[in-house]
């Protein structure tokens, strides 16, 4: 057998940034809570990580090639569940997103960014080239395709976006051509054109999407909505200054002036009490996380771990950039969480498992 | 392994190379944007949190007032201001606590109690830490906006009722919403508004009481304001119309006084209520603010219970007031026939039992009744007839009259917790003490002992009812209330006019228990009723404390047939009078009370201007007063006419 990893092999540098980075997050989670109705939620996002933390090593002790070779009954799973929760699950906020599970909801959208990240590196580890011919390019954005549309149809456009970079990543990596490559990222700026221009996005957008779109380019006309959302956390990083107000001093985030702040605008929290010192701080150790991720994508085994880790490496960085932009009034409100600091149970299962598949994959390195 | 991996496993060394430099212009780009917000434009986003406090202050919506059925003001609102604490720096607030909770004169320890209980509200609400500001208090805020920023003032409308607990019980009062009725609501309460309690302000909550406005302000680190962003208008209560006679409640509520008891005048030919006082009760105005613990607990726990309302709620035994419902059964079911007659000697046996009759313990008077018919027993209340003719009748033909005449069903009044009463049966004894039925108790039943019970509103309806042919109308109190329920219980025409000649001869006639309470010019009808609350036993055990009081009774009406106006009294209270001598006098009062304004109104005396309506400050000498002035007359009465004792 292959299987032999001892505990050193473990990367414990990346476990090290991953701690660093819960715990900006459950402090903030705490300051952002406490004294409100929320109060212990702090407590609740400890629990999830604990049982991230275990799902984590579970994920690493099991050979990723044996999880691979499962691609495609997972993707099957995944294909089924998204067209189950689309006709039996549990309607929040206007979208059906969740299941039910062991009294707990979660949102199977985050299980199948998981097994999409497995899924294509599969499909991409077949491609026996260094270059990717445009049959397979095309084949792999119909594998994508299928579970993006579902996804949208929920609707949760953030999550359907993460598919995007993971594909063109992962393709990127498999000798995606230049040419290729110049005909999606044109075709992609006509898509974002589309969006941003009225005629077309009526057709394309749902109304909340569109308002959300419209408020992001003109946000004085929007004091309510997601405008608003967008003005009061550019105001809680600005006022933040170099130094910030202080733990637990934030007035805009004490005074719930931040919307969702213990959630997908805990950043703006962070930034407000911590200020531009903690703001570097904060995106440091993500940017140490994200260079620890290619190093192990480059010392993987072979092709196969490679894309599996740098499935994750894009996922991760699509959502701290969608995130972190937003929080700065850079990207229209989209609801993707801060990977790791934003609370959320579902979300935060997701990014360890994803590190799981990143530790199998440092785990075997060496193995033969 | 089901698919070999990549012959070639070559990894793209130079393309993760580029991944990793995408990464570090990502950071940087994100950092550059932190840069732009954080330092280069700081100040100005600084400037902005410190404007951006948005303040929500509410605009209380008046609630409805309630006036009498010609139109007078009974329930009004009155200005009033609401002290605020403003909440928004949880450090100035802690600090401020002291020095709050001494200037307006509070416990500091209730104020940590309200924050604790609001803290789920977002920080920017204020709360009410003072419903009622004195103007001491307004000076001391008015002088301290400086150092005591978080204290603000709020301009709200409060509850005034007539004082002294006038029409107390039937108007109910107003509060802090509760937790429960919060859930209850669907969200259309939120903490800190003032609902609906008892009586009609539960009842007619809804239209009562308006929607709240808002005004959504920006003030500045001190709290002040700046700048006024929205305001959403409140909507007022809607005011109803009750079917109440203020000229008759006044009457009703002097007559009763402060006895103990309860008040009920309704027009049976509607169903409209006229006249309801109970007593005690407490002073609604002191709810209209804020209660304090000690005094909700003190009217809680009195032993004369001042927060129920007799008048829908005291389930008492109805004594002979319920010799009508076996005469009427008598005469429907001609069992015994109309031409019976009984022999009292002060006693009778039954199933080897002696029952006395009331004559038998009168200190004035016979003690025996002689032989009589139906007439004369329901003009003298003789026990023994109606103990003959309930044997004959059975417990199954009472209870049926008793359930058709309402007894043991609620009337339907619009009146939250309004009770059912009981009619005991052969069934009801079957499933509450799974036994059967002893026939000694038939006895006591056909005289409205034993286990019957009836509140004063139904004695009402049931009377009033029997008197319009059976035609019951549901009792209310809201002026244009819809659809109002019917019963309709035929009787024959016989029965009703021997029934009503009975009654109007317990008033007209000498011997009758009610001679005392003769009107010139008014067929003034009727049946009293003493109720006993314990056995004779009992009470020479105990001798005469004041809570072994009997329940007097007297339901009077007038005119003789279809009457306009029934009365029905419950006095509670010592001094050995029976229903028809403490109870009586209070419906003749309220009877003569309904003529005198009738025939000043076919006179043309009462007019626009004479029945202005009242403002609710310019108090009637009305409640609690005692009842002297107005019963002097009777009393005299009392002496030309002595009134028989009865049981």
């Amino acid at each position: 057998m292959r299987d032999a990893p001892g505990t050193r092999d473990y990367d414990w540098w990346l476990l090290a940034i991953l701690a660093a980075i819960c715990a900006l997050g459950v402090l903030e989670i705490y300051s952002a809570t406490h004294g409100s109705s929320l109060a212990g939620m702090h407590m609740k996002q400890l629990r999830w990580l604990a049982v991230g933390a275990i799902l984590m090593f579970v994920l690493s002790r099991v050979d990723y090639h044996l999880i691979m070779d499962q691609s495609l009954i997972l993707y099957l799973v995944c294909i089924a569940a998204l067209i189950a929760v689309l006709l039996l699950g549990n309607s929040r906020f206007g979208a059906k997103r969740w299941i039910p599970l062991m009294g707990q909801m979660f949102q199977v959208s985050e299980l199948a960014k998981l097994i999409i990240i497995i899924v294509l590196a599969r499909f991409f580890t077949e491609v026996r080239s260094d270059k990717l011919d445009l049959r397979d390019l095309i084949k792999a954005g119909l594998l994508v395709g299928v579970p993006l549309v579902l996804i949208l149809k929920q609707p949760d456009l953030g999550t359907a976006l993460v598919l995007v970079p993971l594909l063109f990543v992962g393709a990127f990596l498999a000798g995606l051509q230049w040419q290729h490559m110049a005909a999606i990222v044109l075709v992609g700026a006509m898509l974002v054109g589309a969006v941003f221009y009225p005629p077309v996005s009526k057709k394309i957008l749902k109304p909340y999407q569109r308002e959300r779109i419209t408020s992001f380019l003109h946000p004085e006309e929007d004091a309510k909505g997601s405008g608003y959302q967008l003005l009061q956390s550019k105001i809680a990083v600005g006022s933040g200054g170099f130094w910030g107000k202080g733990f637990g001093n934030g007035s805009q985030n004490q005074l719930g002036y931040i919307p969702v702040r213990y959630s997908d605008f805990i950043m703006s929290a962070w930034a407000e009490e911590q200020g531009f010192k903690g703001v570097l701080l904060a995106l440091g150790l993500y940017m140490a996380l994200l260079l620890r991720l290619v190093q192990n994508a480059q010392r993987a085994k072979d092709r196969a771990g490679m894309f599996l880790v740098m499935g994750v490496a894009a996922t991760l960085g699509f959502h701290i950039l969608v995130n972190v932009a937003m929080v700065i009034g850079a990207m229209p409100v989209t609801g993707i969480p801060l990977p790791l600091m934003s609370y959320g149970g579902s979300a935060t299962l997701f990014v360890f498992m994803a590190i799981g598949l990143v530790m199998n994959v440092r785990l075997r390195r060496f193995v033969n | 392994m089901s698919f070999s991996f990549g012959s070639d496993n070559r990894l793209p060394q130079q393309r993760l190379a580029v991944a990793s430099y995408i990464i570090v212009g990502m950071i940087g780009v994100l950092l550059l944007g932190f840069w732009k917000l954080q330092v280069i434009d700081s100040d100005q986003y600084g400037q902005m949190a410190e404007r951006n406090r948005v303040r929500s202050i509410p605009i209380i919506a008046p609630r409805g007032r309630m006036l009498d059925r010609d139109g007078r003001v009974l329930v009004d609102n009155r200005p009033s201001f609401s002290v605020l604490l403003l909440r928004d720096d949880p450090t100035l607030v802690e600090k401020s606590l002291a020095p709050v909770a001494d200037g307006l004169g509070l416990s500091i320890d209730d104020l940590h109690d309200q924050l604790d209980a609001t803290k789920a509200l977002p920080k920017f609400q204020p709360i009410v830490i003072k419903p009622e500001a004195t103007p001491a208090d307004v000076a001391f805020i008015e002088s301290h906006r400086a150092d005591l920023p978080v204290l603000e003032m709020l301009s709200v409308s409060r509850r005034r009722y007539i004082p002294g607990g006038f029409m107390g019980h039937a108007s109910g009062y107003v509060g802090e919403v509760s937790e429960q009725q919060i859930e209850a609501s669907n969200g259309k309460l939120r903490p800190g508004d003032v609902v609906g309690k008892a009586g009609l302000e539960r009842q007619y909550n809804d239209i009562l009481m308006g929607t709240d406005g808002m005004r959504r302000v920006i003030v500045n680190s001190v709290g002040k304001e700046v700048d006024h962003l929205t305001q959403q208008d409140p909507i007022p209560g809607k005011q109803i119309q009750l079917t109440i006679d203020y000229d008759l409640q006044v009457v009703a509520e002097q007559s009763l006084g402060a006895r103990p008891g309860a008040v009920v005048a309704l027009d049976p030919r509607t169903g409209e209520i006229l006249a309801m006082v109970s007593r005690p009760t407490p002073d609604p105005n002191d709810f209209a603010v804020r209660i304090s613990k000690e005094e909700w607990k003190q009217l809680n726990e009195d032993e004369l219970r001042p927060l129920f309302n007799r008048a829908v709620q005291a389930q008492l035994a109805p004594g002979s007031v319920f010799k009508i419902v076996t005469a009427t059964a008598m005469l429907e079911d001609h069992n015994p026939p109309e031409s019976f007659a009984t022999y009292c000697p002060g006693y009778g046996t039954f199933y080897g039992r002696q029952f006395k009759c009331w004559v038998a313990s009168s200190k004035k008077g016979p003690t025996s009744h002689g032989t009589l018919t139906l007439h004369d027993a329901i003009l003298k209340s003789c026990d023994v007839f109606f103990y003959t003719a309930g044997m004959k009748l059975g417990i199954d033909r009472l209870s049926y009259y008793g359930d058709k005449f309402g007894i043991g069903h609620k009337t339907g009044i619009d009146l939250p917790s309004e009770e059912a009463g009981l009619m005991p049966s052969e069934q009801w004894v079957e499933r509450a003490f799974h036994r059967k039925w002893y026939a000694g108790e038939t006895i006591s039943v056909a005289i409205g002992q034993g286990a019957v019970t009836t509140t004063p509103v139904q004695l009402a309806r049931l009377i009033g009812g029997i008197a319009s042919g059976g035609v019951f109308k549901q009792p209310h109190l809201r002026k244009d209330l819809q659809n109002v329920g019917e019963e309709r219980v035929p009787l024959s025409e016989p029965t009703v006019e021997k029934i009503t000649e009975a009654m109007y001869g317990v008033v007209n006639e000498p011997g009758g228990t009610g001679t005392a309470l003769k009107i010139k010019d008014v067929e003034l009808s009727g049946k009293s009723g003493t109720a006993q609350v314990i056995g004779y036993s009992t009470r020479a055990k105990f001798g005469k404390q004041k809570r072994f009081d009997d329940n007097g009774w007297f339901v009077g009406y007038a005119p003789r047939r279809n009457p306009e106006i029934v009365v029905a009294v419950l006095v509670q209270e010592g001094g050995g009078l029976h229903g028809g001598e403490s109870a009586g006098p209070v419906a003749r009062d309220v009877v003569k009370a309904y003529y005198d304004k009738k025939n000043k109104k076919l006179q043309g005396e009462v007019t626009a201007e004479n029945s202005k309506p009242v403002p609710p400050n310019g108090t009637p000498a009305a409640a609690l007063v005692p009842r002297t002035a107005v019963v002097k007359e009777e009393e005299s009465a009392v002496h030309t006419a002595p009134a028989r004792n009865e049981r």
